[in-house]
């Protein structure tokens, strides 16, 4: 089994080879830890990615906006995702934002993981039928568990969630109640020699 | 009295870094202290008589256990090298997390002596390899065959039995990611498991020599004296590979030198210092002096520095004797100005690293400050401002600021990593091939280039859109806003110039280690001795922790 450090490095070297510039593949190596640490393909979609590069027509996007679209061929997940990452702030705003194409989405993904954490928010990312609902980089919850490579995502959703309850109000009163049930009723004596108790506030 | 912390502009030049000797918050010292209560054993020992076999030694606490698997071959006098690119050595090593079965020593058997090219797994934390001081180790087991103990003084020229070539941990060929154990108490300070590797692999040829003897004359063979023993360490050969570590690892650095100051600052800030602490300090001082007095090096850029060291130290001592009192008030801050004004470097860490040694209380703290999380530091913070950047490293890499990297000199060389041994190399990028391919190791050239091409955009900008036309600048963006935050996580000089010498950045990290007897080979490998002077394991229980100088 190879250790997540070897990963790391050989993804960033990987991609400094393929012609990103070190920081990017410094951005790579992490995210492709991150996805082997997830249980996603992550070694497998970047050799893939990297050796087939050359023969893509990829578009480098810059500023992100509600709508991408690619115009000639696909965007490059790498460019997209450092973009995304380093938008996010300005991004987090933005009820949705949607690109058309995007070659090998899956090493898009960590950006978006990384972002979650940043803005503290879960972010719900669709690549077609695919659906990952990222917590604060902790976690990834998916309906996709396939080790394979996926080329493209002809059709790309990104949804921030805003920070709600996953339950009512009233579900969260009947566990509080139960709760109270560690606590001991004071009598009298007690409350005259709690903390604070026999002062005034307004000396 | 409140005592500034010494600016990284002093502090982080390399020719100060390597001025670093070892010191209290040395990782090999630290190593021993936090494992001096753990059980120490001899579970196996299967060597034939030559002493090529199998051996297990342990540490275990409750139900903690570390193992050290050694395994010693046959090695033909031909292949012993220290080079890295050699492919056999007289010992391979492994510490094993837990205690190892048959099935993992056989599958180790086969793996741990092929060291690069093996595979390793997630139950092991470190690995090494180590070859004979064949002329030493020949001596030894000759004197013990006969009855008697070695010629003390041909052993401490060497200082050991045999000498490491690498000691390799944190996930490198299959090994434990440092993830899985991070969070051990015992393992908090840095490189702990690289030093008990190291210490256990210094008993190992104590037994193995004995071991030999013993098969060669069973009637009249002696072990070796237990006092010589501890006055033998592990030797290592070290080259660059080191060097790029610290520039990779800047919060890790900056942690290092960080307790280091903190320490000192503390120090020179004590208002009264009692009897005791005063002698305790100037009696290490005065027998650290044999360790300096037994330093043996060809290297004529070491003779020389040794030789400024020891007329520094022996005037300083004199001074310390017949002008100085300690009965005034922060006396550890009148001596350290007194150190500055008239010592050279060398001089003066040396004595910083003494200072520490009264201090237990100011020191122990640190260490377990000295580990890093970096991951937490990697993402940049893109809201930030073109102004914001640029004030950090105008503040930050002043010094770097006034290089001119048009000029050759100051852009002669460049870092890569080779591919027959893939171990960092640097060479003259104006006369070897391959600066195409140069690592991101030139911090100080691409913070000068960030900083121009800031100069363009204007203050508001977001570093988000400063980024989208500036990608290959994106590494030292990130080192900049982690300066901010660590002080001493960058070497405020030039790593490409026509001046630089690499083993200071060796000893930089090999004084944190704990080496002694710095012994540069070339101006790029040097070899050291860890461990000598250290308590055996079955003395650790009650040992005197200023050892290093007795």
């Amino acid at each position: 089994m190879k250790s997540l450090s070897e990963i790391d490095t050989v993804s960033k070297r990987s991609s400094r080879a393929a012609g990103y510039s070190w920081g990017i593949a410094e951005e790579v190596g992490k995210n492709i830890r991150l996805l082997e640490i997830f249980c996603l393909p992550g070694i497998k979609n970047l050799n893939d990615f990297l050796n087939c590069k050359k023969n893509i027509k990829l578009e480098n996007i810059k500023l992100i906006t509600e709508d991408n679209s690619a115009n000639k061929s696909q965007y490059c997940p790498v460019i997209a995702g450092v973009n995304f990452l380093d938008q996010i702030k300005t991004l987090e705003n933005l009820n949705e934002i949607k690109f058309k194409k995007i070659a090998y989405p899956m090493l898009f993904l960590p950006f978006v993981s990384r972002a979650s954490e940043i803005v503290g928010k879960r972010i719900l990312l669709k690549l077609d039928e695919k659906e990952f609902l990222m917590s604060f980089n902790n976690c990834i919850y998916s309906n996709f568990s396939k080790k394979e490579i996926i080329k493209i995502a002809e059709s790309v959703s990104i949804k921030i969630l805003k920070n709600e309850d996953s339950f009512s109000e009233k579900e969260w009163k009947q566990l509080y109640k139960l709760s109270e049930e560690t606590f001991v009723e004071e009598n009298e004596s007690l409350k005259n020699s709690g903390a604070g108790a026999g002062l005034t506030d307004n000396d | 009295m409140n005592i500034p912390l010494r600016d990284p502009n002093v502090v982080m030049k390399l020719s100060r870094l390597g001025s670093f000797h070892q010191s209290r918050l040395s990782f090999l010292r630290s190593f021993l202290k936090e494992f001096k209560d753990w059980d120490y054993k001899r579970d196996l020992f299967e060597l034939n008589e030559k002493g090529y076999g199998t051996a297990v030694f342990s540490f275990k606490k409750k139900k903690r256990v570390y193992s050290l698997i050694c395994f010693a071959n046959e090695l033909d006098e031909n292949e012993r090298s220290d080079r890295v690119i050699a492919t056999k050595w007289d010992t391979a090593f492994t510490l094993f997390d837990g205690v190892p079965t048959k099935l993992d020593i056989e599958r180790l058997k086969n793996e741990v002596p092929k060291q690069e090219i093996g595979r390793l797994s997630y139950k092991e934390l470190t690995l090494s390899r180590a070859n004979k001081s064949v002329r030493i180790f020949n001596h030894v087991v000759e004197s013990l065959s006969n009855g008697v103990q070695p010629d003390k003084e041909l052993l401490a020229k060497v200082g050991y039995l045999y000498r490491t070539t690498a000691v390799y941990g944190s996930g490198k060929f299959g090994l434990a990611d440092r993830f899985r154990i991070k969070n051990r108490e015992e393992i908090y300070g840095p490189f702990r498991l690289e030093m008990m590797l190291v210490y256990l692999v210094r008993q190992f040829t104590f037994d193995q020599v004995n071991h030999v003897a013993k098969n060669r004359n069973p009637k009249k063979a002696v072990n070796l004296d237990p006092e010589i023993c501890k006055s033998l360490g592990i030797g290592n050969s070290t080259g660059l590979g080191m060097a790029p570590f610290i520039v990779n690892h800047p919060t890790l650095l900056n942690n290092w030198i960080y307790a280091r100051e903190v320490s000192l600052k503390k120090i020179r800030e004590i208002k009264n210092v009692s009897i005791t602490e005063s002698n305790l300090f100037k009696d290490c001082l005065k027998k650290s002096i044999k360790n300096i007095t037994s330093w043996n090096t060809e290297s004529e850029y070491q003779i020389k520095k040794i030789k400024y060291l020891l007329k520094d130290l022996n005037q300083f001592i004199l001074f310390l004797e017949n002008e100085f009192d300690f009965n005034q008030e922060y006396p550890f801050n009148k001596l350290y100005q007194h150190l500055e004004e008239n010592y050279q470097e060398e001089c003066v860490e040396y004595v910083v690293s003494m200072m520490m040694e009264p201090y237990e209380n100011i020191v122990a703290p640190l260490i377990k400050e000295m580990s890093s999380e970096e991951d937490k530091y990697f993402n940049i913070p893109t809201e930030r401002t073109v102004l914001e950047l640029k004030t950090i490293i105008e503040n930050k890499y002043s010094e770097i600021l006034k290089i001119d990297f048009k000029k050759k000199e100051n852009n002669l060389n460049f870092w890569f990593i080779s591919k027959n041994k893939e171990e960092p190399r640097l060479a003259n990028r104006f006369d070897e091939n391959g600066s195409d391919l140069e690592q991101p190791l030139a911090v100080a050239r691409d913070i000068k280039k960030l900083y121009e091409n800031l100069l363009v955009f204007k203050n508001n900008l977001t570093i988000a859109m400063f980024l989208l036309s500036n990608a290959d600048l994106r590494h030292v963006v990130r080192r900049a806003f982690i300066v901010e935050k660590f002080p001493y996580s960058e070497i405020q000089d030039n790593t490409i110039g026509k001046e630089i010498v690499p083993i200071d950045m060796l000893r930089l990290k090999l004084s944190f280690f704990g080496a002694l007897k710095f012994d540069p080979r070339s101006d790029k490998w040097l070899r050291i001795c860890m461990f000598q002077g250290a308590p055996l394991p079955e003395q650790l229980k009650n040992y005197d922790e200023h050892w290093v100088y007795n």
